[in-house]
């Protein structure tokens, strides 16, 4: 894999985030597209494409990504009920943002019992229909690196983006009604590290870098596949969608619905591409062209930002080894 | 573990067989992982589930929980048949020419000298025949009848494929396919590794399990090697720790014995612990046990353990019986003979079989106190919780009290991994409110009780009066302190004995290796196999530099490996009888002439001759064991034994129950259910969501796996009417619990002794304590009885039946 330090990605997630502290580089000036906001400014740089490939080969489907996810972006999945499968929450939420899907099959080739584990989440399409079909200027942001972000702020909770979807993938709240996905960990990978699945994936079956890094890894676990039997491995990087920043290596690359429904050819809906241009428009309509621009600047601004009081009690705990009187423990 | 979880990188194949690494071990998994993707290693699994090791392997086998010896017996069988032996390993380095005595036999499933009343044999046959220097006869041509090599030939002779089929219910096809792809390891280039768990242990024969495995492994010239051995996954991050600080009734540290109250001396005591070698010039390093002995015991008792008291021997407790295992001690609770149970880190109602009679037995108690991080369904045992904890508080007058303690993430310490590395940690947080590390507890409690001893006297204060306890704070002894301490250090000067003005050690100085050792009270330690971690140059088990000389897997510099420091035992077994590697590619040491040098700390004396001192410098023999003497009490070899409950009968006698030297208590033995009331095999498991009984108080492991469920066969679940998520009622001759049903393709029913037997999958996770829903474990049905050797419950074979359930529960 690359090691040039100079690089403004992440190589791994596996390796030791940088010890001195990062400016986060996913700032205003990264943003490519926003959704509703057709006369954005061209970014500031271009930033090496990343990407998180999913070895389903190598998942053995313990669910620590999912439980790093929700530590992470501090979710709350509620508490279910066992419905006779694997699968908990029983689908994505928007307290849970990737989830293990465990499909049964008998291969009818072999003759052999497969259990095919994959972990379902956002896939960070090259061309988002969620943000072609998102009515809010500024809700939805594509970076130069590739991340497709949710800025929750900007959300009107129309749920157009699951529409605009090809994977199924956002979840709207029924709390505070706004659309929630995967970020690709914007935040973590914004201060160089990788997401916190793949930092947790014990037998890195998850791994995160730049695109070109990942494929030349997935075009390695192919091989290996195929000297298992596994004729038909091969890469699902769908091309409909524009190529995706996470991608997956399948033993069966000809048959991506027997991973639990992958689409074969996922495209963005005909009608999505038909209204992006009315809603946008009605968008822009609704929140004043002048304001676009600091929308999108105070969105992004917000990101990382520690109070004075965080910073204060982080370090009361660092030199004093105890939480601030008044700090309760919960 | 005979290696370490980084040496599994080395490996050409994979056997994961007793245990689900995968889903109870997916950090250490990892390396499986690695060795796959980078050597092209590959993986086979032999379970009664498809798991989720299974979900990535190269190919799996079905087996019926409790038939792994008939298995493993067959595959040796098949590998002796078809030559895939490593004849230079085996002729030198395993007792495969030792000459047997005449009266050792085998017929009907059982081994000569079997006392049915006892439940117990007469083992004196089992032993080498013993020539007029002393030493074990051999016939290095292997062609004595009486020769292990040959005993071992008609003891597995049995086990044909056909025979193997019908007991485990695996395919022959499958059976077949599995031997040749371990037969290939046989080549010395070539090799596997042995990953089990309780998947092994936790039966009746548990123990005889993994030597099934370890003779297999002998065989095929796997111990030793890099990639290959047997390797334990244990089950709790410091169960291993667990072990070799002796934390069992019948052991004290470093794997010492407690006396029998039939050594009445130290010098009795010793008389069975001489150890001398059986073959001339091998080292039988138990040799040493005095100097072991006598250090540990001047490390509990300093200046009290003299030469004249016999180093305060009569100090030590002295079992009259063999064991004061979990299954005795509930036992005698059940029947009120125990006052007070002080539960240290134990969840007992839920990790120990037939929960009624744990609940019965906890209900006898005047006092039970536990000291756990969290809430434990063990401290609440007398709570009414509806289905869930069904008992009448106001019957039970049990005062319990509950001393909350830090866990691993808020103390400082050593846990020691399966690969047998003490790894130091650091507090990573502040324990919540009143909790205390067990140390600050224990101290507390020992100054009281000691200042009642010195003012009250009693019966015998001395042990406790005189133990000694040299902390800075008596009252919350420090980690650093008491790793020193199981360290050990010189107690005076210690000179050279080949040279008697040369300085070794000066007196007070840590200790580097246990080599150091004195039997003359001039040393001490509290738990020998530990010496070596924290010497004259500091915290061993501290270090973490992860460089890894020559790639080899051993990462010499990172922790502390016991013994001194080694990473894959039985070392010297990887080079061939003149000291060079088997495989080049897999060096770990080898003989240069002069000595033993390479990527490991030699499991041998440094200048050793090659052709002398045989590998296994543990045992008598300086060979590895395929017969294993009088050493375990249910035979020599491994013979096949069904389940105590078991849908069919054990094909060799029909009139055997079990393990025929596995004790029983009566009372348990009225409790074994018969197939005719419980058709279906059971078989209990964790699951990667959770961690035993901690985790579903945390709200994200809750919701990962909220709910208790069992899983069965679509077969099964027709022929019950049982749907998938319905409820349904699983019920043993003890107990019954309710719960989901997880209905799948990943169980299937098998064909044994020409049944149709089914297989019911119980996960262990849920209780009514903590965040995730209410539920039940899979001890709410197990059988009372343990493993003939070590008494491990058989937790993973025995019967039930099931049934769709109306309605919802009620809690």
């Amino acid at each position: 894999m690359t090691t040039d330090p100079s690089l403004d990605s992440p190589r791994t997630a596996v390796s030791n985030p940088p010890v001195q502290p990062m400016k986060a580089n996913l700032g205003p000036g990264d943003v490519i597209r926003a959704s509703a906001m057709p006369d954005l400014p061209p970014p500031e740089r271009e930033l090496t494409p990343v990407a998180k490939l999913i070895d389903v080969s190598k998942c053995i489907g313990c669910k620590a990504c999912q439980a790093a996810c929700a530590e992470w972006n501090d979710t709350e999945p509620e508490i279910g009920y066992n419905t006779g499968v694997y699968e908990n929450p029983h689908d994505l939420t928007p307290e849970m943002f990737t989830l293990m899907r465990f499909s049964e099959y008998e291969n009818p080739e072999s003759g052999e019992f497969e259990w095919l584990i994959r972990k379902d989440g956002c896939m960070h399409c090259a061309d988002p229909g969620c943000l072609k079909a998102c009515p809010a200027p500024g809700a939805i942001v594509q970076y130069t690196n590739g991340i497709v972000d949710f800025i929750h702020e900007n959300c009107i909770g129309c749920g157009y983006c699951i529409t605009g979807c090809p994977f199924n993938i956002p979840r709207v709240s029924k709390t505070d009604h706004r659309s929630y996905k995967c970020t690709l960990c914007s935040d973590r990978v914004a201060v160089g590290q990788g997401p916190a699945c793949a930092k947790a994936c014990p037998t890195q079956a998850i791994v995160f870098g730049t695109k070109e890094d990942m494929l030349t890894h997935a075009e390695a676990r192919v091989e290996d596949l195929k000297s298992r039997g596994y004729d038909k491995a091969g890469i699902y990087d769908p091309q409909g969608v524009g190529g995706a920043h996470v991608f997956y290596v399948l033993h069966h690359a000809d048959q991506p619905a027997l991973y639990s429904g992958l689409p074969e050819d996922p495209q963005i809906s005909p009608v999505v591409r038909g209204w992006k241009g009315v809603t946008k428009t009605i968008g822009l309509a609704a929140i004043g062209a002048a304001a676009v621009g600091s929308v999108l600047h105070g969105l992004l601004a917000r990101a990382n930002k520690v109070s004075q009081q965080d910073e204060h009690e982080a370090e009361e705990l660092v030199d004093h080894g105890i939480p601030r009187a008044g700090t309760e423990r919960v | 573990m005979t290696n370490a979880w980084t040496d599994i990188k080395n490996t050409d194949l994979v056997i994961v067989m007793g245990g689900n690494a995968a889903e109870a071990h997916p950090c250490g998994f990892k390396w499986v992982t690695e060795a796959k993707a980078t050597r092209g290693a590959r993986l086979i699994v032999v379970d009664p589930r498809f798991t989720r090791t299974a979900s990535v392997a190269d190919y799996y086998a079905p087996i019926r929980p409790g038939t792994d010896i008939a298995f493993l017996m067959g595959v040796i069988r098949w590998c002796i048949e078809n030559d895939k032996v490593q004849w230079d390993y085996v002729r030198h380095y395993t007792n495969a020419a030792f000459l047997v005595k005449e009266g050792y036999g085998w017929s009907e499933g059982l081994f000569n000298g079997y006392d049915a009343d006892k439940r117990a044999y007469d083992m004196s046959d089992w032993e080498y025949q013993i020539g007029d220097d002393g030493f074990a006869l051999v016939d290095p041509t292997l062609q004595d009848p009486r020769c292990v090599w040959n005993l071992l030939k008609a003891h597995v002779d049995v086990y044909t494929p056909e025979f193997v089929e019908r007991v485990t219910g695996t395919p022959r096809d499958r059976f077949l396919h599995i031997c040749e792809a371990i037969g290939e390891c046989s080549a010395p280039d070539k090799v596997m590794t042995s990953m089990y768990a309780l998947g092994w242990t936790q039966h009746a024969k548990g123990a005889q399990n993994i030597r099934g495995m370890a003779m297999l492994q002998l065989i095929l010239g796997n111990i030793g090697m890099r990639g290959g051995g047997v390797n334990a996954l244990r089950g709790h991050s410091n169960i291993q720790g667990l072990t070799d600080l002796g934390l069992m009734s019948n052991l004290i540290p470093g794997y010492l014995s407690i006396p029998r109250d039939s050594e009445v001396d130290f010098k009795t005591y010793m008389s069975t612990k001489g150890n001398a070698p059986l073959r001339p010039g091998q080292t039988s390093y138990w040799q040493n046990y005095r100097k072991f002995m006598v250090s540990f015991q001047k490390a509990m008792w300093g200046d009290a353990a003299t030469a004249g008291n016999d180093w305060a021997y009569h100090y030590l407790p002295k079992l009259d019986v063999p064991t004061y295992d979990i299954l005795r001690m509930f036992d005698m609770m059940a029947r009120g003979e125990v006052n007070l149970y002080f539960c240290q880190g134990f969840n007992p109602m839920l990790s120990f079989p037939n929960r009624a009679k744990v609940t019965r037995a906890l209900s006898r108690l005047k006092l039970l106190v536990v000291m756990d991080p969290l809430q434990t369904e063990t401290a609440a045992f007398w709570q009414d919780h509806g289905i869930y904890n069904d008992v009448d508080p106001a019957s039970i007058q049990t005062e319990v009290i509950e001393l909350p303690t830090t866990c691993f993430a808020e103390d400082e310490g050593a846990t020691i991994n399966s690969g047998r590395w003490l790894q130091w940690h650091w507090a990573g947080a502040t324990p919540p409110g009143q909790a205390r590390p067990d140390t600050w507890i224990m101290g507390n409690l020992f100054q009281r009780l000691r200042e009642l001893y010195r003012t009250e006297g009693g019966v015998f204060p001395d042990p406790i009066v005189n133990l000694s306890w040299d902390y800075k704070d008596p009252h919350e002894p420090s980690a650093e302190e008491l790793a020193k301490e199981m360290n050990g250090r010189a107690l005076a000067d210690l000179y050279d004995p080949k040279d008697p003005g040369k300085l070794l050690v000066p007196a007070g100085a840590q200790l580097s290796g246990f080599g150091l050792l004195r039997d003359d009270g001039t040393t001490m330690s509290g738990c020998w196999i530990f010496t070596g971690s924290w010497t004259q140059d500091g915290n061993m088990m501290a270090r973490r530099d992860n460089s890894d000389p020559g790639d080899a897997g051993t990462f010499p510099n990172w922790s502390f490996s016991w013994p001194a420091n080694r990473r894959i035992l039985y070392n010297r077994a990887s080079a061939d009888l003149s000291g060079k590697p088997w495989d080049p590619d897999r060096k770990l040491i080898e003989w240069d002439g002069q000595q033993w040098t390479g990527y490991d700390v030699p499991d041998i004396a440094v200048t050793a001759r090659p052709e002398e001192v045989m590998p296994f410098i543990m045992t008598n023999e300086g060979t590895g064991r395929l017969f294993v003497r009088k050493l375990m009490v249910d035979g020599p070899f491994p013979t096949h034994m069904e389940p105590f409950e078991s849908p069919v009968a054990n094909p060799l006698n029909p009139k055997l129950l079990g393990n025929p030297a596995a004790r029983i208590f009566e009372e348990d033995l009225k409790q074994l259910g018969t197939s005719d009331a419980f058709p279906f095999v059971a078989t209990s498991y964790r699951l990667t969501e959770h961690f035993h009984f901690w985790t579903k108080h945390n709200r994200i492991n809750a919701a990962l796996q909220p709910e208790f469920f069992v899983e069965i066969s679509e077969e099964l679940a027709a022929e019950k009417g049982i749907a998938r998520g319905g409820r349904v009622r699983v019920w043993s001759n003890r107990g019954e619990v309710w719960a989901k049903a997880v209905v799948t393709k990943r169980i299937r029913p098998l064909t044994c002794d020409g049944k149709t037997v089914h297989i019911v999958g119980i996960p262990l996770h849920w209780g009514f304590t903590g965040a995730a829903r209410k539920g039940f474990g899979p001890n709410s049905l197990t059988p009372f009885v343990g493993d003939a050797n070590i008494q491990t419950p058989e937790f993973k074979a025995f019967l039930v039946n099931i049934e769709p359930a109306e309605g919802e529960a009620v809690s």
